[in-house]
């Protein structure tokens, strides 16, 4: 087990977790928005989406905790990185430096852009999942996506939910392309295809998440 | 043309530093910049002054000796140039052009603009070589070599350990140089040997002397004055991968 550790705590072996956690978050999108396109499907559809799933519960459940996990390990080892690489850097910091010159803004905000969505995590699962949990009627919970409680009829929610799309395009936009980097798989015959699936992720899925904010909020919402 | 310069100051490693400005009168656009400063120290040297310190060796763009900080931008405002090869005519008459020493843990300052790089020395001992019989020269063509990766070493070894992707990597990152090191041998079959140890050993060098983790913003890359790519810290992160994992 000793290879393990050392591969885990070295900086090439922290950078592989950011990636494997990453692309596995990333998987992890395409389900939930998989869920979420039953909303334009009418309630009905919606609620027994929502329902089938509760049927499945022990699974769900086990799924949640490998969820759980893997953020965990994501967001331990992004802090772990950022610690250590504040301190690689010198005592004394430049006078001048023109970083935008070198590198994309979105290559050196990862850790601002994660914290943010985070953040919305927390909110998100303390509004919507927990409100699911706890509404077990039939025929809620497209009521609760939708209505000015709190899902995407509160203009606060709304907003809230859009800004985060947003930076999570930023935050893929960047982590998505650097993941297959530091698996070493980017610079031969499979870049142009990681460079097109890339736009799937940091573009086309972030987007059409922030369509449900603007239909059901200010499309066809109450204000 | 005339150019103020903000010059970072320092006794040694353990006495602060500061910025001291200079006026630099009567520069030619053809100087490079080191003949300038050339031009300042001497003209400090007969005010009893003490010069600024800079390291610099064949000033050819070759040996890697040199390395400045010049207004945020390694090895100056050029692409794929050491500070030895940039001219005055990179500035215009009036700028102020502020001068730092690379900064990172890794690299203290020994004084003014000389930086400590003797960390990059500490990688190369932990995996830099191929262990052979050296010998007389062997016939040029006795291990077949494809061109292809003939040339892959080749842009690889084109690295002279400036170090301006750990001055300008915003992790203080060596990722760059170890990778430019890793790969020359990598890529060669003289290299196959040591080749497990040799990745394994160099990465936990780089992480001992305290350089940051790779974030991929691709700014070594950049402002490296021998062009090394980002294919290299791929390949690196290969080669660590597989020696991690096979047995």
């Amino acid at each position: 087990m000793n290879w393990f550790f050392q591969f885990m705590n070295s900086s090439v072996g922290k950078k592989i977790t950011m990636a494997t956690t990453g692309l596995l978050l990333c998987l992890y999108l395409v389900i939930h928005l998989f869920g979420n396109l039953f909303l334009y499907a009418g309630p009905e559809a919606f609620n027994l989406y929502v329902e089938r799933l509760s049927s499945l519960k022990p699974l769900v459940r086990v799924i949640e905790v490998i969820l759980t996990l893997i953020f965990v390990f994501h967001i331990w080892n992004a802090l772990r990185l950022t610690l250590a690489n504040r301190r690689s850097s010198g005592e004394i910091s430049y006078t001048e430096y023109q970083a935008h010159e070198v590198s994309a803004l979105s290559s050196r905000f990862m850790g601002v852009t994660g914290s943010i969505l985070f953040i919305f995590l927390v909110v998100h699962l303390q509004t919507i999942w927990y409100t699911f949990q706890t509404h077990h009627q039939e025929g809620q919970f497209y009521a609760v996506v939708t209505g000015n409680q709190v899902g995407f009829g509160n203009p606060v929610y709304a907003v809230f939910y859009l800004i985060a799309m947003f930076l999570l395009g930023f935050h893929l936009k960047h982590g998505f392309q650097s993941a297959f980097q530091t698996f070493g798989i980017r610079y031969n015959k499979y870049g142009k295809l990681i460079e097109a699936i890339a736009v799937i992720f940091w573009l086309i899925i972030p987007a059409t998440f922030a369509t449900i904010p603007i239909y059901f909020g200010f499309l066809k919402g109450g204000f | 043309m005339k150019v103020t310069l903000k010059v970072w100051r320092q006794k040694n490693g353990s006495t602060p530093g500061q910025f001291v400005s200079y006026e630099v009168d009567q520069v030619s656009e053809d100087m490079s910049f080191f003949e300038m400063l050339d031009m300042l120290n001497n003209s400090l040297v007969r005010k009893g002054e003490e010069p600024i310190s800079f390291d610099h060796d064949c000033r050819e763009g070759i040996c890697g000796t040199c390395g400045l900080m010049i207004n945020g931008r390694a090895h100056g405002p050029l692409k794929g140039v050491t500070t030895c090869q940039l001219h005055m005519r990179s500035f215009s008459d009036g700028d102020t052009i502020v001068v730092e020493p690379w900064r990172a843990r890794a690299f203290p300052v020994i004084r003014d603009l000389i930086v400590d790089r003797t960390a990059f020395d500490r990688i190369m001992e932990a995996g830099g070589y191929i262990s052979v019989r050296t010998g007389g020269a062997p016939d040029a063509n006795a291990i077949p070599i494809s061109k292809k990766a003939a040339d892959a070493a080749f842009d690889s070894a084109a690295c002279i350990g400036c170090g301006a992707c750990v001055a300008t990597c915003k992790n203080s990152s060596a990722m760059l140089f170890t990778a430019a090191k890793v790969s020359q041998f990598a890529v060669l079959p003289q290299g196959q040997v040591e080749r497990k140890e040799r990745v394994l050993n160099m990465v936990a060098q780089m992480d001992a002397e305290g350089f940051g983790a790779c974030t991929n913003t691709g700014a070594c890359e950049a402002e490296c004055p021998k062009e090394i790519s980002l294919v290299n810290i791929a390949r690196l992160n290969r080669e660590f991968l597989r020696a991690s994992l096979a047995g």
